[in-house]
């Protein structure tokens, strides 16, 4: 086949460089890693994000089971991709504005939401922080800057652009990270967010997950372009391609993001590379679409961001085996706990129907109420 | 007759409507190599290959906009959305373009295409995909709405719409895709604006249409008990609307009760409202009562979830209301 010569002028894409990695799949500093853009961690922060990292794992295991036992109507996991969402909570303050799509339950945990509060927004119960609204995995989060998750997906990109302009006007010193997966920059919104960020040089850190399937559409089908990160360049800010299960790399990357966002340089587009190595959500079955792929999916555990974190703290003798199990111990009794609680939890309260749907419940929502009163009790569940 | 469920009654009329027109196509996500989000696509991109069964990326607006521009050009595209709550992502292609092109340009373009999918609550999805938006197309000219209630009712309207030269938007209720029943071979068109009675009857009138004549119809059955005979009329299309088919229901019973899922405020069932106040006004020996939904977003938790949603037991109150 012969090819169109393209004129003077012309712009071409070049490939996607390898992905920015600190460690090797076996926890070790590469070799020719840069050593000022290894992060310096403290041995407690370390151990912290560590105890996330077997938080994270614990509760999807332990949860994904209580869906398949017929306990939880519905569940997503974000196994495999532990280190993207780890990576950006550690880089940024606490100040910083997250836009999480539904698989970053990390950032929310990081930032202080429990186990309990987790717990009770999946059963949707009376102690549930949203008061049972949403679906299971939606969290809201607003004292941890961790913004109320939509399930149409994409609607957080522009939102995230507008927060990170109120920060502009305002003058206050927000980065405003915002998280979507590969699929997701797909649609309008994704390109409408990253052109206004570009025009207004807005603090904001585009972070994809690009973990290679969206629900059961591969990359190939959502773009033509050499990569994700290459987009950024059509909106005038760099793109990073990232490996999204290296947390010091998620780290480093994120830092040099906040950094140019702080002083007022711009975007920047990560592109973390990951695995969705689980079913999109309980109600998904990916042995249908990724059949023959079992190599696919092995390479990826090969990959994986606990072992290659935990790993390189063995070798720097910040983690040890007794540290381990007491995290483990720990954290599956918390789990245990919460998930004792939620059977002595009730539903939320009828009158919640009415609450929020305004600032205030309108005349005519109170009328409502009154009206579902006067039905009998067994039709309202409570008794 | 053969029984079928309502995802396979689906399947054959555009199966069986891509076999007769090669200029339909099927197009949107998971279509293909997935079977469909509701698996109602099942083997169709194995029979009518990549061309005619088409993958797209997360982009409503952009596939939407898609199917307009091939439908100009002669295609007869059937768009499937995964759920018509992310046709608001596509809102702007669907009420500003094609239901209006047809219009702006004196009928030099037509867009003969048809917008599908998934539609209304289904259990425990919580506000933002248990959407019911037939008002929204409704209170456009130039679509036509289609809310299907039975397998049969989907092929043979789903086949008229693909022939059909208006955009057509038509919605499945989610709940409704397991349900059989017996679905008439081969040619089986239903003509768009044309009704159906559910159950014939003689005391009050339900309007009902879509997952609610299911509800309609249990109601009738706990009525039956009180020796209440209840008359259920299905429009099937809410666009264009068997208005005469519901006066007649009325002039009949002279109660009517309207049925819908949506929430009350500036809903279709104030249409239904409207017009039988206006033209059977003489008729009617009641207050024409309305069940929709609970005024608020859908909830999730499944105790407030009931609640919202309407039950056999308000359809039943608001019959004997009429009654009173
Ligand atoms: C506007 C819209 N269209 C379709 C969907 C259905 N949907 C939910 S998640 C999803 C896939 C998203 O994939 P990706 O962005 O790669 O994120 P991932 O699930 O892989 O983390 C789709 C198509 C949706 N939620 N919103
Ligand atoms: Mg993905």
């Amino acid at each position: 086949m012969t090819q169109v010569a393209l004129p003077p002028g012309a712009i071409v894409a070049d490939k996607a460089p390898p992905p920015f990695s600190i460690l090797d799949y076996e926890g070790n500093l590469r070799p020719d890693i840069d050593p000022s853009l290894v992060p310096e961690i403290p041995d407690a922060d370390c151990l912290r994000l560590y105890r996330e990292f077997i938080k994270l794992r614990l509760i999807d295991d332990r949860y994904l089971k209580l869906q398949r036992q017929g306990r939880l109507g519905f569940y997503m996991q974000s196994t495999g991709e532990e280190a993207t969402q780890l990576g950006v909570a550690y880089a940024l303050k606490q100040s910083d504005w997250i836009y999480p799509s539904y698989r970053e339950p990390g950032i929310a945990f990081f930032r202080g939401y429990s186990i309990h509060d987790f717990t009770n927004q999946l059963f949707g119960n009376a102690e549930d922080p949203i008061k049972g609204r949403q679906m299971p995995v939606h969290h809201s989060f607003r004292a941890g800057n961790f913004v109320s998750i939509s399930s149409p997906v994409g609607t957080q990109i522009p939102q995230a652009v507008g927060t990170a302009r109120a920060a502009q006007i305002l003058k206050h010193d927000t980065v405003v990270s915002v998280f979507f997966g590969e699929g997701t920059t797909s649609p309008g919104d994704f390109h409408v967010g990253l052109n206004f960020a570009g025009v207004w040089k807005a603090p904001v850190i585009f972070v994809c997950r690009n973990n290679g399937w969206a629900i059961s559409t591969p990359l190939a089908l959502q773009t033509a372009s050499p990569s994700i990160a290459h987009k950024a360049l059509g909106y005038g800010f760099p793109g990073l391609l990232v490996d999204g299960n290296d947390i010091l790399a998620m780290i480093s990357a994120t830092r040099i993001a906040a950094a140019r966002a702080r002083a007022g340089e711009g975007p920047t587009l990560i592109e973390a590379l990951t695995y969705r190595r689980a079913a999109h959500s309980s109600s998904d079955d990916p042995s249908v679409y990724r059949k023959g792929k079992d190599d696919e999916v092995r390479e990826w555990e090969r990959r994986d961001p606990v072992a290659r974190f935990s790993r390189y703290l063995e070798r720097k003798g910040i983690l040890t085996p007794a540290i381990d199990a007491q995290y483990r111990e720990e954290l599956t009794e918390e789990i245990s706990a919460a998930l004792k609680h939620v059977e002595t939890v009730g539903v939320p309260p009828l009158i919640s129907l009415i609450e929020d749907v305004y600032a205030q419940p309108t005349a005519q929502l109170r009328e409502q109420l009154a009206e579902l009163l006067t039905m009998p009790r067994q039709k309202l569940g409570h008794g | 007759m053969p029984k079928m469920s309502f995802r396979e009654a689906l399947n054959q009329a555009m199966s069986e409507e891509m076999q007769r027109d090669p200029n339909v196509l099927l197009m949107g996500e998971e279509v293909g190599y997935y079977n469909g989000a509701y698996k109602v696509s099942q083997g169709m991109l194995a029979r009518f290959g990549e061309k005619r069964v088409i993958d797209t990326p997360i982009a409503e607006c952009g596939f939407v906009g898609i199917g307009v521009g091939a439908a100009m050009v002669g295609l007869r595209p059937i768009v499937e959305l995964m759920t018509f709550n992310f046709s608001l992502v596509a809102i702007d292609q669907i009420i500003n373009s094609a239901a209006k092109i047809h219009q702006m340009s004196a009928g030099q373009f037509k867009v003969p295409m048809v917008i599908r999918g998934a539609g209304g609550a289904a259990h425990q999805l919580g506000a933002q995909h248990s959407n019911s938006f037939e008002a929204v197309y409704c209170n456009t000219p130039g679509l036509k709405v289609v809310m299907p209630s039975t397998p049969a009712d989907a092929k043979g309207l789903l086949k008229t719409s693909i022939r059909d030269d208006d955009p057509v938007v038509f919605i499945e209720a989610e709940l409704l895709y397991g349900e059989t029943g017996e679905v008439p071979e081969g040619e089986y068109l239903i003509p768009l604006g044309k009704g159906d009675i559910k159950r014939p009857g003689k005391d009050c009138t339900i309007v009902a249409y879509s997952k609610m004549v299911g509800l309609a119809l249990q109601a009738a059955k706990e009525l039956e008990k009180e020796g209440i005979d209840v008359e259920i009329v299905d429009p099937r299309t809410l666009r264009p609307l068997d208005e005469d088919l519901i006066f007649s229901s009325v002039r009949k019973t002279n109660r009517l009760v309207i049925l819908q899922e949506a929430t009350p405020h500036s809903s279709f069932g104030g249409e239904i409202a409207y017009r039988v106040q206006k033209h059977c006004f003489d008729d009617l020996d009641a207050p024409i009562e309305r069940v929709a939904s609970e005024d608020v977003p859908v909830p999730y938790a499944l105790n407030l979830e009931a609640i919202v949603l309407p039950d056999v037991a308000r359809v039943v109150a608001a019959v004997k209301r009429t009654l009173e």
